[in-house]
Parts: structure tokens; sequence; C-alpha cells
């Protein structure tokens, strides 16, 4: 029977940029980061949930929402606990209360040099969430933290006790990181990143270590990572992130042999393997992950998306990457007449659904449409010109229309769930 | 406590090469003073307020402005004191003027930098424009404006009061430093782990920020206290400090010996003038030792001097 | 070598060496070689083999990539760190060569020695250490220069990537003008228009566009500073180059772009790279032959295939093993923690964690030598490992060796 420990329901956390100085005396608005853009997800106990993602999807503000260390925009996060029954929503809650439901969740931090307080025994950091909470003093604390740094291989024990985090190598400060987490006996375990710092060798004993503390103690993770091959080996349900939302979810080994998002199949694709005969393909995403303060239109992946469609988003932005690209690979001097023509492209800064091209004062519209009739021809099959829904020219500039895009949400697709238009 | 005492003693003992012989005379300087201080009964020849003394059962005054002697080994000066005992027990004064006007305000200036720093919010706007605004203005000025009012409060002009004075100026600056570094620390990891067990505020600052964001506050105590020295001795230059009276003090002596330095008497000024100048070099000079082991930039270069591995010698191939 | 170096035309007077020759800053005519000037041979010979002609200056040799010619030749390189404790043999008596257009992977743990290896080769060692061996490029010996020859060939033949491209480069200076600086330092009289030129080129086959010229750093995404920190190591078109971790800070995706030029390096820029990394993926990526370290020493060094499909040493199988990729189904891990570099273990470094230590790796340090007896051969590797049949001890000492338990929490 499956029990759903952690519910969370249309989450937003959005965090508001403060402009610089001067933008603020004029009264200009900062822009709005939405770290975590509507996520709906579910943890039943006792799984492994991962949340894959390169930096800035939003997945480490979602693990840190759950223990209620970001304020949380709107949404709920509804935690069961497996002793009263009891359901309490943690994005709500303050102070003391958040406090003591600490109890039941905890983190495993991704650095484990920064993660321990430096000026701290081992003892007394570890043994540190007992006495906030007031559960053990004394001999009692002494005792249970010997215990628990047994458990998590730090043996023997009174070696390590006395030691600063100084004293010890990467692999024994993330056990004794673990070793604080568990100390409180909580639930939920939210892992961010914890061996990404570490060694390839020891990497293998802390996944053991997690793996065999979770079977000991009855845990529910949430494992946090940018790396697949971690994930794959380490979760039962994963979760794909970009931009703050979840692309693609289900069972892990769904997800793996059968990527549906193009941004799943990418990542799949660009892991490199240990077998030099094996390379990774040249046909992956271009580009990075946009700035989360003007997400794109549509559907966030779309600008690098190798499968994009008309209806993704297609916008007047997508068009100046693509002008910018075209001038890596022309002459400078062909650069510098084009850019001449166009200017800086400024108009271009925009996600609205048409835009006009003007020439500057040295250029004029025929030389414009030249451009951009040559960038199309140069690479016909670019998925943009699919997005292209009207391109004209017209007396004072070339006229640009894009499609509408289609709405994005997640739907099923086989075992899993995909936000993608395809499906 | 002994944590505190730890973190506080660890720049002392971490420091090596020049840094290690700056503190050392800095600290033979000062530590000089101190004998001074603790045992000027003893160690001075006469009272520091004392214009007489007996001979043959009859009380005779000091001869004014007489030049060093076997009697008065650096003289007498206009009041009729023995300029050596003055200086004896204007070590004294200084001294505790200073210990307790650097540690009031290094307590007060810590506590409120750590809070400033790890709240955040309003309350820490309107700390930062306070102590920026104390900052900037002249330290003697700010030192002048508060004995007026403390003297007017507390009444007399003593030992207190100057000190309350120089605690005033000197807070902003240990709250800067301290405030600035718990700023930066707030945003540390095992921070957000204290907040992820459970931890509250208060624990948070004690435990996992206080000690590590007190690194350089030892730094800025010993200069603070070169620095007081010489405020109490402009102070009393200026006729605003700690009256003759009341307790000997340098400034105060100094002043009164600017008549004298145009009629070629030099023992009125010097002496008291030297003093002020080795306290204060003394001071100096362990802040600065300090600072080479507490800033890292110092720290890296004299770190590879001193160290000088060996080679092996080439051996044979191992073919 | 003659279409490459026009004999001099013996009928008229040669000018000496660099006297009234235009200043040109592709490097070329700053060197040993002779040269000749325009005017003394054939315009049409010299023009069109600007390029080649500058690529055999630099490599001194030929101007066909050929991975035999050495362009970094290391031989028994020691690099020691004073500590208080004692010297740290960082680096203790490795022995490569690079040759030309060759990317060379260097992979082991961390505190293996794979970084100081890389700073060594460049003279950026910090204070406090002592480096000692033999280090030619192309020929010349780099130990023997002084600090400021060194540093005039820093940047010009021998340039670093590093993996925080951030902390690099200069927040207050535009990219135009980190490339202007970079130039003028080894150009001094090269003319805007030309810095312009020939950054914007090198910067366009690293695949920024030609609009963000004037752009501060800020602007950029980590992964495009990864690139402006690359285009900024080979705008001086050095002969050799060393990219630490150059991709640990970056996304996946991103990663694979940044590797994906570092491959194709050798093709635009004909650039011998050693690449410092933890990550075997992205050595079995990009690399064509490959350095295993452990504990200061290189343990198995190789064809890269060779390496990865037939690891010799027995450090190399248990990496390998304990990474995990997607094909991982169960957990391996090498037991116990990497020596303390202040005082080694006797013998083979590794036989205190070796599954198939025997007697006499405790006794001796293995030599390197080739898996097939002898002399390297290409794509072959060489391994120091006792196991390998072509060294020979006495044959009681083929007993394992016996050794305490090691501790689950002993490890990095």
């Amino acid at each position: 029977m499956t029990q759903t420990v952690l519910d969370v329901e249309n989450l937003k956390i959005h965090f508001h940029l403060r402009g610089s100085g001067l933008s603020r005396l004029l009264g200009k608005e900062g822009g709005v980061v939405k770290a975590v853009d509507d996520i709906t997800i579910e943890l039943q106990r006792g799984e492994v949930l991962g949340l894959v993602g390169e930096s800035g999807s939003g997945k480490t503000t979602l693990g840190r929402a759950v223990l209620g260390l970001v304020p949380t925009t709107s949404g709920s996060i509804e935690y069961t606990s497996s002793d009263s029954g009891e359901a309490v929503d943690i994005s709500k809650l303050k102070g003391k209360a958040l406090r003591k439901q600490r109890t039941e969740l905890q983190m495993v931090f991704q650095d484990p040099n920064a993660a321990l307080n430096p000026s701290m025994t081992i003892e007394t950091q570890v043994g540190h969430p007992l006495v906030v909470h007031g559960r053990a003093k004394g001999e009692e604390l002494k005792r249970k933290v010997a215990d628990v740094l047994e458990r998590v291989g730090l043996s023997p024990a009174e070696q390590f006790m006395s030691k600063y985090p100084s004293d010890l190598s990467g692999g024994q400060k993330q056990r004794a990181v673990i070793a604080r987490a568990i100390i409180l006996e909580p639930e939920v375990l939210v892992a961010d990143e914890p061996v990404s710092m570490l060694d390839m060798s020891v990497r293998a004993k802390i996944l053991q270590l997690m793996l065999n503390l979770k079977n000991d103690l009855g845990l529910t993770y949430i494992y946090i990572t940018h790396d697949l091959a971690t994930a794959k080996f380490f979760c039962d349900r994963v979760a794909i992130m970009y931009l703050g939302k979840i692309v693609e979810i289900g069972p892990t080994a769904e997800i793996f042999a059968h990527p549906r998002h193009p941004y799943t199949q990418a990542l799949l694709k660009a892991i490199p393997d240990v077998d030099p005969t094996k390379l990774v393909p040249r046909d992956l995403p271009r580009g990075e992950i946009p700035d989360a303060a003007r997400p794109p239109r549509g559907c966030s992946f779309h600008p690098r998306c190798p499968l994009a469609k008309a209806e993704c988003g297609w916008e007047p932005r997508d068009l100046k990457s693509l002008v910018e690209e075209h001038w890596t690979r022309v002459p400078v001097d062909e650069f510098e007449h084009e850019s001449m023509v166009v200017g800086g492209l400024v108009e271009l800064n925009t996600d609205a659904g048409s835009v006009k091209v003007q020439p500057t004062k040295g250029g004029t519209v025929d030389e414009i449409w030249a451009m951009f009739t040559r960038i199309k021809e140069e690479n016909p099959n670019e998925p943009l010109w699919t997005g292209v829904t009207r391109m004209e020219k017209v007396a004072d500039g070339v006229e640009f229309d894009f499609a509408e895009p289609a709405e994005i949400f997640l739907h099923p697709a086989g075992e899993s769930e995909v936000a993608c238009v395809r499906y | 406590m002994k944590r505190l005492l730890t973190s506080l003693l660890k720049p002392f003992k971490a420091t090596t090469g020049m840094g290690r012989w700056l503190l050392i005379i800095g600290l033979v300087i000062v530590a000089f003073f101190v004998v001074l201080a603790l045992f000027a009964e003893w160690i001075a020849p006469y009272g520091f307020s004392q214009v007489d003394t007996k001979v043959n059962g009859r009380r005779v005054r000091f001869p004014k402005l007489s030049a060093p002697s076997a009697e008065h080994l650096f003289g007498v000066n206009d009041q009729f004191y023995d300029i050596l005992s003055r200086c004896i027990y204007g070590a004294r004064t200084a001294i505790l003027v200073v210990l307790l006007s650097v540690l009031l305000s290094l307590v007060i200036g810590v506590v409120l930098g750590l809070v400033s720093g790890y709240l955040g919010g309003w309350l820490d706007r309107v700390l930062v424009f306070v102590m920026d605004a104390m900052y900037a203005f002249p330290s003697l000025l700010l030192a002048i404006v508060f004995s007026f009012l403390l003297s007017g409060l507390l009444g007399g002009s003593g030992i207190v009061s100057a000190a309350m004075s120089l605690t005033v100026i000197y807070i902003p600056q240990y709250y800067r430093v301290v405030r600035n570094q718990t700023v930066s620390v707030r945003e540390a990891t095992y921070v957000e782990a204290a907040r992820a067990i459970g931890a509250s505020s208060p624990t948070i600052m004690s435990r996992y920020l206080f000690g590590n964001v007190i690194q350089s506050v030892p730094v800025v105590g010993t200069l603070n206290a070169a620095d007081a020295i010489s405020t109490l001795a402009a102070l009393g230059f200026l006729g605003l400090g700690i009256q003759p009276g009341d307790a000997a003090e340098w400034g105060y002596d100094l002043s009164r010996a600017l008549d004298d330095a145009a009629s070629g008497i030099w023992w009125t000024g010097v002496f008291p003038g030297l003093s002020i100048v080795l306290l204060v070099t003394g001071l100096t000079l362990i802040g600065e030792g300090l600072n080479e082991t507490v800033n890292p930039t110092l720290r890296k270069r004299k770190f590879a001097k001193i160290v000088m591995p060996k080679l092996e010698p080439v051996e044979g191939s191992t073919k | 070598m003659s279409v490459l170096f026009p004999e001099p035309n013996k009928d008229r007077p040669v000018p000496p060496l660099g006297k009234g020759l235009p200043p040109l800053y592709d490097g070329s005519l700053i060197g040993k070689k002779d040269f000749v000037e325009e005017a003394v041979c054939p315009i049409e010979a010299t023009v069109p083999l600007g390029e080649e002609a500058e690529e055999a200056e630099r490599l001194g040799i030929a101007a066909k990539p050929d991975p035999t010619v050495p362009v970094i030749d290391a031989q028994r390189i020691r690099i020691w760190y004073g500590t208080p404790k004692g010297a740290v043999r960082a680096v203790d008596d490795v022995s490569f060569y690079i040759g030309k257009g060759e990317i060379l992977g260097l992979v082991g743990e961390s505190g293996s020695g794979k970084s100081t290896i890389g700073r060594g080769l460049l003279g950026l060692l910090p204070d406090g250490s002592v480096m000692d061996g033999k280090l030619e490029f192309k020929g010349e010996d780099l130990l023997a220069l002084t600090d400021k020859e060194r540093f005039k060939m820093r940047g010009r033949n021998l340039a670093m990537i590093f993996q925080e491209p951030l902390t690099r480069l200069n927040p207050l200076m535009r990219v135009s003008e980190h490339f202007t600086e970079t130039l003028r330092t080894h150009f001094p009289k090269m003319t805007d228009a030309e810095i312009e030129e020939r950054s914007l080129s090198v910067l366009k086959t690293i695949g920024i566009p030609p609009t963000r010229w004037m752009a501060y750093p800020h602007e950029f995404s980590g992964g495009m500073r990864q690139r402006i920190m690359i285009a900024l190591a080979l705008v001086l078109r050095p002969a050799f180059v060393v990219a630490d971790e150059p991709t640990t800070a970056l996304d996946v995706l991103v990663e694979a772009q940044i590797v994906r030029i570092l491959r194709d390096l050798k093709e635009e820029f004909d650039t011998a790279l050693l690449l410092i990394t933890h990550n075997l993926g992205i050595i079995a990526e990009a690399c064509d032959r490959v350095a295993v370290m452990y504990a200061g020493k290189i343990v198995e060094i190789g064809d890269a295939r060779e390496v990865f499909a037939n690891p010799q040493h027995p450090y190399t199988q248990e990496l390998l093993r304990s990474t995990i990729t997607l094909t991982t189904d169960g957990l391996h891990s090498i037991p116990g923690a990497p020596p303390n570099l202040i005082d080694p273990p006797s013998g083979c470094h590794f036989h205190p964690r070796c599954p198939r230590a025997m007697k006499q790796c405790a006794l001796a340090e293995p030599p390197m030598r080739n898996v097939h007896g002898g002399d390297s051969k290409p794509g072959t590797t060489d391994a120091a490992c006792w196991l390998n049949p072509a060294l020979s001890f006495p044959e009681e000492n083929r007993a394992p060796l016996e050794r305490e338990a090691i501790a689950d929490a002993e490890e990095a």
C-alpha cells in the first residue's frame, strides 16, 4: 500500500530581483525569477524520488522549500506524519512550529566542506539537533551521538567525536553530515547532490550508506542531482526539471528506457561514457539554460530543442540568436556590413507575437530582406522557420509574425508524464 | 567561555616569522607598562599627586621644575609633581581606561554586528546608517562631545567617564568588521544546515556565527587600544579628560609642559610624551603582528619563506 | 624544408635577423630561425605559406601534425611542496610526452597531483614548492629559463584554461579589453584593428557571436565564459595548452559542447593539449592518450581506447569499476584512502588498497614498462605494476600480501 508522505501542489516560488540602485530610484521594478513555477508532485513513503536538472532548473529550491527553508509564493506542501497521520502544510508554518517540523524532514548538503561548522567538534554538531529540540543531554546525548556515528560508518566513534571538520576527509565529512541529519530520526531526507563533490571511489560508498540507511530506518528520499547516472541507479522515480518546471516524470526504468521529452533525450545522450568508442553525438541542443528572469515563450526548452515545432513558442528573441549564430559563420567584413544594416537588433529583444525589423540610417529594407533570406537559405530546416507564420517586406522594414504557442502541461505518455507538445 | 578564549587566542598562537617578532616586541613593551600599572605603588618613588616629602620630620616641597636628579630621576614639573611617578601612575590610568573602553566597545560592537548582520532588514539598515554616521565623525570631536555629556551625567571627570566616551567612538569599528563578516558567513551552508536542524536565531548566532566571525576582532581590539591611548592623551591635553587630582594622565602633563619647552625645560614634556609613544607603539606592534596571521594575503607570503623542502638525491633508474 | 624555409637568394644580401622586417604579429618572426625578408624571396612562395611556416617555426621541426613529435617532453618530474610537517611529494618521478596536436588526458582523484603537474608545466607553482627533472618544450629546456623568459613563453607558446571562468575574467573589463591586454602584452605594436580581427576570428570558431565583442563577463552564461577563456588562451596560438578541469563547473549539455570544442582544437589550431580532469567520461570522449595518476605517480599511460578497454594497473581497473555510469547495476568502491604524501607507503603506493597486492608490491616500486615488454609502442599502454609479466622478481614474493583490514570510514 502506498502512502503519500509529501504532497506538493501548484507550488510557486518566485524571487523578486532588486534592480540596480538607479532603476529603483526611477521606480522600475526588478524582474521576477520563477525558480519553481507551478509544480505538483507527490512523494510516497519509502521511495526515492529523483529531481534531475541542470543548475538553474529550480531543483535545489524545490528541495529546500520542502524543508521550509525557502519562503513560497503560492501553493502548498502538505506533509503527512506516519505517527499521527495528520497533515500539515509546511509552506504555511512559521517560527517555532516550523522549527519543530524539522525533526521530521532533514537535509544532506552538496558540499560537505561547507555544511559543517568549522569551529565545532563532530560530537557537538552531530548531537546539536538533539540539544536544539531538547531530546537528550549529558551521557544520553553522548551515547546517541556515538550510536549514530557508528551507524554512518564513522567507527570507532570515539576517534571521531573530538575532531573538528578540518581533520576529516571529504567522505568522512559527508558521513558526519548524514549522521547529523538522521539523529532526529526523520522520515524524509532531502539529499542535495550528496556525492557530486566527492571523488569517484568514495561516491559509491556514500550512496551505499544512504541505501543501507533507507532500508534500516525506513527513510524516504528526495535525491537532487544533475547526474543522470547516479539517479538511474539510486531512484525509484525521476522528475526531470527545466527552468522551474517538471518536463518529464515517471518510474526510473521507464524514463531511461523511453525518454520522451527532447530535453531528457539530450541529457541522456550528453553523458560522456567511459567507453572511448562511444562518442557523444554532435546533434546536441545548442546554447544554455536561458535567463530565468526572462523565460522563453511557450515551452522553455524550445530555443534549444532539435525537435521543436511551430507551436512551441517561437519569438523574436530566437530570431536574434539565429542572426548572431549566422554571424559567427560569416567573414568579418560581411558581419560588419550586415550589422551596419540592421543595427543592434534591439527590436528583437521581446517575446511579442510579431515584430518589425527596420533598417538603420546606412541600410535599406532590401538589404535586410536579403540578409534574412540568406539566413533562411543557409539552413531551411532550422526549426525556428516553422514558427514564423509570416515574413514580409513592408515599406519601412521586414515584418515577422510568429505562431501562437500551445499550452504546455504534463500529459501521460506510456508510464510517465511528459510536458511536450509532441505528446 | 573556554571556547571564546581559544578562538580569541588562536591568532596569537598561530603567528610565525616576522609577525611573531612584531608580536613579541609589542608584547614586551605592553607587558612593561602593565607591570608599571599593576605595581605603581611599589615602583613609583612618590604618589602621583604628591607635591612634597618629609625631610627630617618636616614637609619640604619638591623643587619646582628641577632638572632630573638622584631624588627626581625624571625631574619635577611646574605643579611640583615628580615626573617619574606621574609617568608610572599614568600607565595605570591609560591601561585602565583603554581596557575598559576596548572591552565595552568590543562587547557592544560584536553583539550589534552579529544581530544586525544575521537578521538584516530595517534594523540592519538603521544600525549601518547610525554607525557610519558615527564613523564619519572625527573621533576626537566625538570623544569631546561625549566626555562633556558624560561628565554631566556621571558627575566629575574620572576614569569611568573617560572610558565611556572612548567606548562610543570605537563601537562602529567592531560593528562593521563583525557585521560584514556575518553577512558573508550567513549564507554559508553550515548556517543553513543549522536552520535545517531547527535551531533558533539566537542559537545560530551564538553557536554557528559567533565563533566564525570574530577572527579579526583581536586585531581591531589592539589597534583600537593604541588609538585609544592617543585619544585619551588628546582629551587630557585639551583639559577635558581626567583631572590631575583624580589620576595621573600623560596628556594633561604634556599640555602643562607646553610653556616649559620654550624656556628650555625639556624633561617635563619628553617623559610623558615618550610614555605615550612607547605604549602606542607596543600596542600597534601587537596589532600588526596579529594582522600578519589573521590576514590570509599576508600570511601566504610568509608561509613560503620559512618552508624549504629537502630534495632527495636523484636516484638511479629503477629499471 | 625548402618550401617552408626558402633558401635565400645568394646573389642578394640577406639582412640580419629581424632588421627591416615588417611587424608581423603571428609569432612567425619571433624565434630563433633565420628569416628572409619578403623582398628577398618570391612573394608567391611566402604569402600562402604564412600559416604553415608559422606552424613549422613554432614546432621547429615539421609542418604536418605528427603525434610522434613531442611538444612537451617531461622526464622524471618531481614537484614537492614544503609544509611545516615535511615535504609533500605531490608529483614524484613522473615521465610523459605530448605529441603535436595530441590530447593527453590526465585523470586521477583529488590529491593525486594532476593539477600540480599542469601548473608545474606552465611554471605557475606556488611559493614553497620545488620542481626538478627534465622538461622540454620543443627541445627547449623550460626549467633552465628565468622567470621572465618563462613569462614570455606563457601565453605565446604555453597557455592554461582554468576551471572557474568567472574568477579568471576581470568583471570590470569588456571582452575586447581582455583580448587587447593579452595581445598587447606579447605584441606591443599591434593595432586595434588587427587585435579585433584576430580576436574575432578566434571567438567565431569557438562560437561567440561578434556582436558580443564589447560585452562584460557578467553578461555571459557559464559556458560562454568558458568559451571566452578558451579563446583568450588560443588567440596567441600557443603550441601547448593545459586545461585544468575545464568543464567541472558546467552543466552536462554545456560540458558536451566544451569538450567538443577542445576535441576540435587540433583541427583548427593544431594545439597539443593536456586535459586534466577527474571525469573518466570526458577523457574517453576527448583524449588520444590517457595517463592515470595515483598518489603523485603515473600508474598507467597509453592509448585511450586501450586503457579503457584493457586497463592494466589494478588502480585503473578499480577506478573504472567504481565509476557510476548509465550501465552501472551495482556499487563498487575502492577500500581505504589515498596515502599521506608526506610519508607515502613503501613500494607501489597503491599496495595498501590493491586487491591483487603481492609481497613484492610492498618491497619495491614497480618500474613503468610496456605491457608487451620493452619500450612504449603506439596504441599500447605502459603500466607501473609488478603484475606486468615483463617484470621479474623472486618467485616467493608472488604470495598475496597480508594486510590489516581497512575500516569503512577510512576514505578520501
